[in-house]
């Protein structure tokens, strides 16, 4: 697989627009690694967490975007509360799922669920899961 | 004392028994919960997107409520209503200009000036009523049970909003001690249980589950301790589908701190709500003369 | 770094007054040992003030140095011998700078000589007191890992060789019972009416050789350091592999002695974490973690050895090769990434780390956890820093006057750094910062004035009431 860079690929709108949702200064991310060690739904993952990140700071829009890792994500913040680098990758998660969701696509498809489970599930299962995953 | 509480959705609709057993051990040490006459859905889970204020409207209006009864501070159990609150309204705190919008938007309430407390029942019991204090109260001590606590996430990520040390808490075990129970370490206490995975990827949740019961299991322990309804559905309900998936599987009642402590405290057993359970914790309760 | 402007440094200057010609060393580790030495071959007198009771620092502390694995005793004792036998080095071990008045060229400095409760100038260093002293206690020298008397030389190679008593686990000092060393002493070196004491010496220059500390254990409570025995710092790992260590230079498990077959290092602990460490890199960590691995496989050849690392940085001469070494000969597994979390579970240490160049989540089951921890300045670094009026940095760490053309002066004329004082490096780093330092101090030294130039060297020495060293 091949990425073609240039100033325009990592300086792009994507990446600004990543750093501003986020509030994240993507620079920081030194790829250590941490935070994948203690994901708790990496072994689900085929992108690590610290890849998806590394995606954006090479402005690799697509990918990123098509990773499954964002929406495996279950917002634990562990990976917030032991970066070095102070890099809140919660963030930058919900930055990337915010800009898939905001281009009307959801990823939950509410229809689907079944009545059974819609009874069945606690109400904070239901809004927060359709907080992330809705638009 | 007294101070307003904050019940939440799911207080009201699946978990009736956290509450009930709550407000009524919190009696018994000496607090009042008085539950706010107007509150709305907080809106979980905290929204981490820097533009996005909309969802801020949800928990601060609840701050609104809590003024609007002349509170200074509130009190919930639910961990996710806690962090989502408590997070919206440190941001408002720390950001004007955040504030000023969300209070020219809801201009049909007051403003909202910053400076409620958020603050969970297991604070107000440490650093309020004090365990010693519970420990003298308890009437019921539940002697030899082994109860393994799990913190889950929201309590406890991010620091700024954390009820104890994130790595290694442990109010959950001192209060256990104070009621006489054996509290079990697990390395799994503090790894999230799935969350909001639980609509739409229950495999995934199922995996946590089998990892947070079975590493308590390992350890000897006859229960699991929970603060959070959804913890509590991810860690009982799924067992349901785990032993489904792995007959063999062990399986482990989970309980809510305060169904332990009003248990303790001598309370009716009505408040408890035991049958609300899908693994049936009355097996466990009664082989130990505890019901 | 922005360049400041050039600093008036009276170094390259002639100095005005009364000038003495003698230096004071403060610590005894291989960068004080070094500049002394340097200034003592120079033909100035040198005092060499060290807080424990015997020179030799953390290079003592050390099994094997790289990248030559060179036994740490051999080559450092035959200097802390020189050290104690050079005509020109006033060695004072267990003592103190207490205070400093003065400027450069005339320093008034006041040294305190910690009690020892030994005569040290009639002991003789037989060693029988430690023998019959009762009382254990954890020793510092091994980090905890062994014990040692309360009568005590910290480990075998000491210089001087004689022991100190420690008041907090003495028993006849704390409670008037036993007393037996002075009994059996046959030369009666042992005073328990010893109190400390202090001298007034006159110094023209001052070079800070405070040495390093590691990052607190408790600093790192996600790998379980402190809460398990089985989870140990580099510098415990170095006792562990020392011939004269708490094992006699087997690799055993704290907890139960067993020998570890799978063991996990992890690099950067506490390093490069502005969060929860420190931002900067200290330096030496890559290749002590190499070295050690290497040496475990040396000890235990059917164990495996993993290091979780972000970078490797192995800038010196041989480093390099040393590094791959270990990788070739001993297989070293490195694996690219940070550990997230440790914990225990059924003997084992669960590491759960990540690779990175294989995107994979690594979990561990090992024997045994080396955590490389950050080096920070040692302890009490501020205050002498205060006493000397010389700045710190942020981290403790002394400030030099000028990174790239002043790296052994400070901002205050006549007081110089040598070695980790300054800045984390390693050995052959430490040895040329610390005769960079001495050079400072000769040419202060060497500038003679052409008019009221006074000779200094029968300057005063006040009376003495204690024992010499």
């Amino acid at each position: 697989m091949e990425a073609k860079l240039s100033f325009d690929t990592v300086h792009s709108d994507f990446v600004n627009k990543v750093e501003e949702l986020s509030g994240q200064d993507l620079a920081s991310c030194y790829q250590c690694g941490k935070c994948s060690a203690g994901c708790p739904i990496v072994e689900q993952a085929e992108t690590l967490p610290n890849q998806v990140l590394r995606l954006v700071q090479l402005g690799q829009r697509e990918e990123a975007l098509q990773s499954k890792t964002i929406w495996l994500c279950a917002s634990c913040y562990t990976c917030f509360a032991r970066c070095p680098r102070g890099v809140d990758l919660s963030r930058v998660m919900e930055a990337l799922r915010q800009m898939v969701l905001r281009s009307k696509i959801d990823h939950v498809k509410i229809p689907e669920l079944s009545r059974k489970t819609i009874e069945e599930l606690p109400p904070i299962a239901l809004i927060s899961n359709f907080r992330k995953f809705t638009g | 004392m007294k101070i307003h509480y904050y019940p939440g959705c799911t207080l009201k609709v699946t978990a009736p028994q956290f509450e009930s057993s709550a407000v009524a051990a919190a009696r018994a040490v000496g607090v009042e919960m008085l539950e706010l006459t107007r509150w709305n859905c907080c809106g979980t889970v905290y929204s981490l997107a820097s533009d996005d204020l909309i969802h801020q409207l949800a928990p601060i209006r609840n701050l609104i409520r809590v003024r609007n009864e002349k509170g200074n501070a509130v009190t919930t159990l639910c961990s996710m209503c806690f962090n989502t609150i408590k997070r919206a309204g440190l941001l408002v705190n720390e950001d004007a200009e955040k504030r000023g919008k969300i209070n020219a938007f809801m201009d049909e309430e007051d403003d909202y000036e910053g400076g409620v407390e958020v603050v969970h029942l297991l604070e107000i019991l440490r650093d309020k009523v004090g365990f010693e204090t519970i420990r003298e109260k308890v009437t019921n001590p539940l002697n030899e049970l082994r109860a393994s606590p799990y913190y889950g996430c929201l309590l406890l990520r991010p620091e700024e909003i954390g009820i104890d040390n994130a790595e290694s808490p442990t109010v959950l075990e001192d209060l256990l001690e104070c009621i006489g129970a054996e509290p079990v370490d697990s390395p799994f206490k503090t790894e999230c249980c799935g969350s909001y995975q639980t609509v739409d990827k229950v495999d995934l949740v199922i995996e946590k589950t089998r990892d947070i019961i079975s590493w308590a299991a390992r350890n000897h322990a006859q229960c699991v301790v929970v603060s959070c309804p959804l913890c509590f559905f991810n860690l009982d309900r799924r067992q349901k589908d785990l032993a489904e998936r792995e007959p063999g599987a062990v399986l482990l009642p989970v309980f809510y701190f305060t169904q332990l402590l009003a248990l303790a405290l001598g309370l009716e057993v009505d408040v408890c709500g035991f049958d609300k359970h899908v693994v049936d914790p009355l097996p466990l309760l009664s082989s130990k003369g505890f019901v | 770094m922005s360049e400041k402007p050039r600093p008036n440094n009276p170094s390259r200057e002639p100095l005005t007054g009364a000038v003495t010609r003698r230096a004071l060393v403060v610590g005894g580790g291989i960068a004080g040992m070094q500049t002394a030495l340097d200034i003592a071959d120079a033909g100035y007198e040198v005092i060499l003030v060290e807080r424990e009771p015997s020179i030799g620092g953390r290079m003592i502390q050390l099994s094997e140095t790289f990248p030559t694995l060179d036994c740490s005793q051999c080559i450092m004792t035959p200097k802390m011998v020189e050290v104690s036998q050079h005509p020109n080095i006033h060695l004072m071990t267990y003592c103190e700078v207490d205070e400093v008045s003065g400027s450069v060229g005339q320093f008034d400095v006041r040294i305190r000589k910690k009690a020892a409760y030994i005569d040290r100038e009639k002991c003789t260093g037989c060693g029988i007191c430690i023998e019959k002293c009762p009382t254990k206690v954890p020793s510092e020298f091994d980090l905890g890992l062994g014990k040692r008397k309360a009568v005590y030389v910290p480990f075998p190679q000491a210089v001087p060789p004689k022991p100190v008593i420690d008041a907090e686990n003495c028993r006849f000092l704390k409670n008037g019972k036993c007393g037996v060393c002075k009994k059996v002493c046959e030369v009666e070196a042992v005073d328990f009416e010893q109190t400390d004491m202090f001298v007034e010496e006159k110094v023209g220059a001052i070079v800070v050789a405070t040495g390093y500390d590691l990052h607190p254990k408790e600093k790192v409570a996600e790998y379980g350091y402190g809460r398990y025995p089985d989870v140990t710092s580099g510098l415990e790992f170095e006792r562990l592999l020392s011939a004269s260590g708490p094992t006699n230079g087997e690799i055993r498990r704290p907890s139960d002695g067993k020998v570890p077959r799978e063991v996990v290092f992890i690099q950067c602990v506490g390093s490069r974490d502005q969060e929860k460490g420190v931002p900067y890199c200290s330096r030496i960590c890559c290749m002590y973690t190499a070295k050690h691995a290497m040496l475990y496989k040396h000890r235990v050849p059917d164990g495996q050895a993993y290091v979780f690392y972000m970078d490797i940085r192995a800038g010196g001469k041989g480093y390099e090769e040393f590094v791959q070494r270990g990788v070739e000969e001993d297989g070293t597994l490195y694996l690219r990434g940070r550990v997230s979390r440790i914990f225990q579970h059924d003997g084992k240490i669960v590491v759960w780390g990540a690779d990175t160049l294989t995107r994979k989540k690594i979990e561990i089951a090992a024997d045994m956890v080396v955590l490389a921890t950050a080096i920070v300045p040692s302890a009490g670094v501020r205050e002498l820093a205060e006493k000397l009026n010389i700045v710190t940095d942020d981290y403790g760490f002394c400030s030099e006057a000028h990174l790239k053309r002043y790296p052994v002066e400070t901002g205050t004329p006549g007081i110089f750094l040598a070695g980790c004082s300054q800045s984390p490096r390693d050995i052959p780093d430490t040895v040329a910062h610390a005769g960079c330092a001495a050079s400072g101090v000769t040419a202060l030294f060497s500038c003679r004035q052409t008019d009221s130039e006074v000779a200094d060297s029968a300057a005063q020495v006040s009376a003495e009431k204690g024992p010499e060293e």
